[in-house]
């Protein structure tokens, strides 16, 4: 394998190369650090040693029996001290700059769900775009049964750091990320941003970064998040102004496109084509594409009460979630989306033809959310 | 019978006992059964019925050891003062228990409230969340409720309370003054205070989830208000319970003027509830 | 049991009847010497446990890609390697070493309450079935990692309940633990042993198991809080019903931090034995080691949200957090610098003891540093949830804790046995280990300097070579402490050379004028101090 560019170098031994004034700065605190420790370190073993070859019986050491010295104690102790002050002065600087997310021209909202991100241009050019982003890496390149597979993989630069639909942002550009989650605790890193930032489901919390080169940065969710936790990586394009103003552009026009009437009466088959994409992209995870759950943690749709009993039931647990969370709420997906999954849960599998209300409707969740 | 300490050794360490053994495995058919109870598996309940019962019982057999020990004069001075650390730290840890629930509380109130309604959640995420005590939470997935006001129950149980501090002081200083009659009768007292304070308890639950529909998944309010005062509650019973076995052995005669640590060891036990309590009836209640 | 038997002029025959022999000797232990074997072997057969799904997880993370467990099954091992290391391996043994040791180093006949004593032991195997089950029901044992962050935790299935069981057991194991060592230092010292005469063992352990009572009653609250988040419909981490994930992290690491150094402060007491014995020396500023530790302990409860830089706290708490974590360092300081000057003009011999004593030293230098530079705030957002961390809590943790456990076991295990080690042995299982261990965890602060997060199964392919590194590194460490097993305690018990009352020339202290092996019972009449 080769470096990745804007992600890890192959043993890389340091941060990575800083592309924002923070990054750079902690960067150049991380070398404080490690010059200080390690000059400490060297004084500090170097008398150890210095004793251990000295006043060792067998080169004849006799023991002197001093045990005690106010002076000294008082000097080990206030030289460390003062040390430590040394060291905090310049880390509080940047802790300051780093915690000042006013003044952004562009914020945008990163959303953790189990197991990929969710981005909302929020404020500023672009403002309105929204879409997920996901692992790019095949699965069989993960689970690789075949040495092709194998192969496949010790030849992607990027395995695990390569998503689909990257976050793009303008160069030199203060950007403000808010960051929240739909069900447990994510982060959402970017280490040649020096940028770390949990994102806590309801709440939301911010960073920021300026990136003052132009190119692609990689980082992964760096908080436990359940089973694919290393599968929910981050990309991060910088562009120049005028490439952002066209990927704007290019975006706004492909959302449009697509996007959903809720207010139209679909076909089942039209549903059940587009749920089958939908209930795969968000439900399978837990619940899996058998409908099957997993025992002891995710229940299975398949034969489930709920999906077989009125559609009312299942259009709140869908909207509002159910169990304090460990089935999360599902309001970011427009109502088309619920129909359609809804609808499919209820055709597919072993579920078709047996319960009440086989087909739910857009209508039907938009004024569920009244 | 009573103590005499003059004869007791210097330290007296127990002989080998299969009680701590079999109390472990009634505290694992517990822990077993209370997770299966949980998640719906059937023999739960079974499984924590006889692993508290077998507790119980060894407990019980235990400490009957223990009394006849100390009622067999071989708790000498520095037992007693073992006794009393023990009892002190033990009580500090209960302290830290309450503690994080109290902080819990603090937190809930104080931080994430106020966090929830700022301009950045308003914009964001909660549109319409009102920061203000009680709440609960702004996700509307609560049906309404009322607040469980300082009146009348909370402010009966802290006099309740308060009186059955003075009663058992009562009680000790009889002791001391040798007087047994007076002892046993302010105990008795004391134990009746608490049962009734339970009952009102368990009287203000029934009102909180019939009248006011608070109930425990009322939001962070029903949360902090019943895990607080249900743990105050169990830790009220706790006490009860030592004092009647106190009050038993004062029956039979045990205990001396001079060394009557198991009271001295419920009673502190006793002012730690009270004062816990008082810290809710401020806290939960009135704030 | 009858009065008789006590004749207060006689305290020799107070145990008539209490010398059982065979597996109920084991059983009903009420003896400390006895109990303290139970919590050593238990603690020793936990170590395997979690070094076993250790050495699974590094065998997954051989290669990058996913060979030999589902994600879902990693996290579980990654889970319960930590919370069996922490809570069935490192804290039991130093209770074990303080069960042993307090009362021979006090002049005490036993531990203060020896059938509570008994208890707190016979908790721990209950508690560890429990989490031992949890593997085997449906769902899985939790996966949440050692910290059960909630929500996460709150989504698992019943392993988590069964965690939360155990845990709450082993919580009253250790307070009642704790509350024995309180009682038995404050109360049962001998005549003439002032508090500042008490070997250091004894300070530090006094002082750990305040720390212990205060903070597992905290632990048992947060995770009572899950429970009836999980069962019950409370909101206590859930936004929606007005509750906070981030306040499952404050009371957490409220107790957590405390944690760690309960687990590193009886090492302490311990290396301060080891060193003056070798160096044939005084220790260097005893009662500025005692103040140290009290230090240490108070500063350690102000400090918990360095372990929450990236959850977003206003600046005035970083900065709060950064600077009182970063104070922890002059007391660690004035600790090594003692240690130091201990040595400093000795007469100094390196058996086993000795030689993992300055091991220690060194290596958890290493370890205390990094922790420094985890403790800025800014760098900490570069390198938390990374392989840095990981590697900074191995350093203070293995070459930490463990190697001062096994500093301490080779110190006293002639007290113990009777018998004298194999020192060759010891050496070799001293070199191997510290070798292997620098190989398993030092690419790790490379792995998270470049970004390599922790808690994952599979990483990309830039990552390769350290892994693969630290996986050899922690087969050849599992090897060493298999060989410890097998080549150096197991003989050791059965027979070797006969070690005399006190085999360690420069060692001082009341453990040493009983003989060796120590008696079933010592000190029934305790010894007067000057
Ligand atoms: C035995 C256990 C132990 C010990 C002793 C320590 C000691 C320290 N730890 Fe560590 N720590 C852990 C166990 C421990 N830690 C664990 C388990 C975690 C991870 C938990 C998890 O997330 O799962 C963790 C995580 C952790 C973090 C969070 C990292 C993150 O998640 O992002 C931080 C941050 O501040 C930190 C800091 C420190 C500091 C400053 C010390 C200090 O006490 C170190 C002091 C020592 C020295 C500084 C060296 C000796 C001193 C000198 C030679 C004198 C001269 C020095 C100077 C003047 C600088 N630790
Ligand atoms: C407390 C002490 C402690 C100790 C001693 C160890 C010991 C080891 N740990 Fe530790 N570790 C933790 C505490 C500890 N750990 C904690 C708290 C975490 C965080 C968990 C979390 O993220 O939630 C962690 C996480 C952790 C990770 C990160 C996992 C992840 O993020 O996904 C890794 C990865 O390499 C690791 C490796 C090791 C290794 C190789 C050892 C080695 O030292 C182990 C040595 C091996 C043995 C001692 C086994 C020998 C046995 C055999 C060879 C089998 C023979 C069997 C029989 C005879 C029956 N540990
Ligand atoms: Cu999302 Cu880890
Ligand atoms: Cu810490």
């Amino acid at each position: 394998v080769e470096n990745s560019p804007g992600g890890p170098a192959v043993n890389q031994l340091n941060l990575h190369p800083p592309v924002t004034q923070i990054a750079a700065d902690i960067h150049g605190l991380h070398w404080m650090m490690l010059i200080i420790c390690t000059v400490i370190f060297v004084l500090v073993f170097g008398v150890m040693f210095y004793s251990i070859f000295k006043h060792r019986r067998s080169k004849g050491a006799q023991s002197a029996n001093f045990h005690e010295s106010v002076t000294v104690e008082i000097i080990w102790t206030v030289i460390p001290f003062l040390i430590v002050i040394g060291m905090a002065i310049p880390a509080t600087k940047t802790v300051v700059a780093m915690k000042d997310t006013s003044n952004a021209d562009l914020t945008i909202k990163a959303t953790g769900y189990q197991w990929k991100w969710g981005y909302d241009y929020l404020k500023g050019e672009g403002e309105g775009i929204g879409f997920l982003s996901a692992l790019a890496t095949p699965r069989n390149q993960i689970d690789a049964q075949s040495a092709e597979d194998v192969k496949a993989r010790q030849e992607n630069t990027n395995y695990l750091i390569e998503v689909d639909n990257p976050l793009v942002v303008p160069v030199g550009k203060k950007i403000r990320i808010v960051t929240t989650a739909n069900d447990v605790i994510h982060a959402w890193m970017v280490p040649a941003f020096g940028v770390k930032q949990d994102a806590i489901p309801g709440f939301v919390r911010d960073t920021w970064f300026k990136a003052e080169k132009v190119g692609e940065y990689r980082g992964q969710c760096a908080e436990l998040c359940g089973k694919d936790h290393a599968f929910m990586p981050i990309v991060v394009k910088v562009v120049s102004a005028e490439d952002y103003t066209k990927w704007v552009d290019a975006k706004k026009k492909e959302l449009a496109a697509q996007a959903d009437d809720p207010s139209k009466t679909y076909t089942v088959d039209e549903l059940k084509a587009r749920g089958e994409k939908v209930y795969n992209a968000n439900c399978a995870a837990c619940h899996q594409a058998t409908g099957k759950g997993v025992a002891g943690a995710f229940p299975a749709l398949d034969g489930d009460a709920v999906v077989l009993g009125e559609k009312a039931k299942q259009i709140d647990v869908l909207l509002n979630g159910q169990g304090n969370g460990k089935m999360p709420a599902w309001k970011q997906l427009n109502d088309v989306e619920l129909a359609a999954v809804a609808t499919y849960t209820r055709q597919a599998w072993g579920n078709a033809g047996k319960g009440k209300d086989p087909v739910v409707q857009p209508a039907d969740f938009t004024a569920a959310r009244k | 019978m009573s103590a005499n300490t003059s004869t007791a050794p210097y330290y007296f360490v127990p002989g080998p006992s299969k009680y701590p053994l079999l109390a472990g495995g009634a505290l694992f058919l517990f822990g077993l059964g209370m997770s299966t109870w949980v998640n719906g598996y059937a023999p739960g309940p079974l499984a924590v019925l006889a692993g508290v019962v077998s507790f119980l019982a060894v407990l019980y057999f235990w400490f009957g050891e223990a009394i006849a020990e100390s009622e067999g004069g071989l708790y000498g001075q520095r037992v007693d003062y073992s006794f009393r650390w023990s009892m002190g730290w033990f009580i500090f840890s209960e302290v830290m228990f309450f503690a994080a629930f109290f902080g819990a509380l603090f937190y809930a109130r104080a931080i994430a409230m106020p966090w929830l309604a700022d301009i950045d959640h308003k914009s964001v995420l909660w549109p319409d969340f009102l920061p203000q005590w009680p709440h609960a939470g702004p996700g509307n997935g609560v049906e309404a409720f009322e607040k469980m006001g300082p009146f009348p129950i909370p402010t009966i149980n802290t006099l309740l309370l308060l009186t059955s501090g003075v009663t058992l002081t009562i009680s000790h200083h009889a002791l001391i003054a040798n007087d047994r009659a007076k002892t046993i009768f302010w105990l008795a007292a004391t134990i009746v205070l608490g049962a009734v304070f339970m009952g009102f308890q368990v009287y203000e639950y029934m009102h909180a989830y019939q009248e006011l529909n608070l109930k425990l998944s009322s939001g962070i309010y029903g949360s902090t208000f019943f895990l607080l005062t249900g743990f105050h509650g169990f830790h009220v019973t706790m006490g009860a319970i030592m004092l009647t076995v106190v009050l038993v052995r004062l029956m039979k005669g045990h205990f001396t003027a001079k060394q009557h640590f198991a009271f001295e060891g419920a009673a502190w036990y006793w002012h730690f509830v009270d004062v816990v309590w008082l810290g809710l009836y401020v806290v939960v209640y009135w704030m | 049991m009858t009065t008789t038997a006590m004749g207060h002029d006689d305290h020799g025959h107070d145990h008539a009847h209490d010398h059982p022999h065979g597996l109920k000797r084991w059983l009903t232990a009420t003896n400390h010497k006895d109990i303290g074997t139970l919590y050593l072997w238990f603690s020793f057969v936990m170590l395997l446990v979690g070094g076993t799904l250790a050495l699974l997880i590094r065998a997954e993370l051989f290669q990058p890609g996913l060979q030999i467990v589902r994600p879902e099954v990693f996290n579980q091992l990654t889970t319960m390697h930590g919370l069996i290391m922490v809570f069935g391996a490192i804290m039991p043994a130093f209770v074990g070493f303080a069960n042993w040791m307090i009362p021979l180093q006090i002049g005490a006949s036993d531990m203060a309450f020896a059938r509570m004593n008994n208890f707190s032991f016979w908790l721990l195997p209950p508690a560890a079935s429990l989490l031992v089950i949890s593997f085997f029901v449906p769902g899985g044992a939790t996966a949440a990692g050692w910290t059960l962050y909630a929500p996460l935790s709150v989504q698992m299935g019943m392993g988590m309940d069964l965690g939360i069981f155990a845990m709450h057991i082993m919580g009253a194991s250790s307070i009642m633990g704790s509350i024995n060592i309180i009682v038995t230092i404050l109360n049962m010292r001998a005549p003439g042993m002032t508090l500042m005469k008490m070997p250091m063992f004894c300070w530090t352990w006094l002082i750990t198991a305040y720390l212990l009572i205060a903070v597992m009653p905290v632990l048992a609250g947060a995770i009572t809080m899950v429970l009836t988040d999980r069962h019950f419909g409370t909101s206590f981490f859930n936004a929606a019903g007005g509750g906070d994930p981030v306040m499952y992290q404050h009371i957490f690491w409220f107790f957590g931090h405390p944690e760690v150094y309960i687990m590193i402060l009886p090492a302490f007491g311990i290396v301060s034995h080891v060193v003056p014995a070798f160096a044939r020396k005084q220790l260097f500023g005893y009662s500025s080691m005692v103040y140290a530790t009290a230090s240490i302990a108070i500063l350690s409860f102000i400090v918990w949200a360095h372990h929450m830089f990236t959850t977003g706290m206003p600046v005035t708490g970083q900065l709060f957090f950064m600077y009182a974590t970063m104070l922890i360092a002059v007391p660690t300081a004035v600790k090594i610098f003692n240690w130091l000057a201990t040595m400093w003009r000795g007469s100094m011999t390196f058996e086993t003891p000795m030689l993992f004593a300055v091991g220690f030293i060194f290596v958890f230098t290493m370890g205390g540093f990094t922790g420094l530079i985890c403790a800025m705030a800014p760098i900490d957002i570069q390198i938390q949830d990374t392989y840095y961390v990981v590697a900074h809590f191995h350093y203070v943790l293995v070459a930490g804790s463990l190697f001062a456990l096994y500093c301490g076991a080779y110190f006293w295990l002639p007290k113990w046995t009777g018998f004298m080690y194999n020192e060759t042995r010891g050496k070799i299982h001293f070199w191997g280990s510290l070798i292997s261990f620098n190989i398993t965890f030092f690419p790790m602060h490379f792995l998270g300097l470049a970004g390599m997060p922790r808690r994952y199964a599979d990483y990309p392919m830039q990552f390769a070579d350290f892994n693969m590194l630290a996986s050899i590194g922690a087969f050849g460490f599992g090897l060493m402490q298999v060989y410890f097993l097998f080549c150096v305690v197991l003989p050791a018990i059965k027979g070797g050379e006969k070690a005399p009352a006190k085999p360690w020339d420069g060692a001082e202290g009341l453990e040493w004028e009983v003989p060796s092996p120590a008696p079933f019972h010592t000190w029934e009449t305790p010894p007067t101090v000057k």
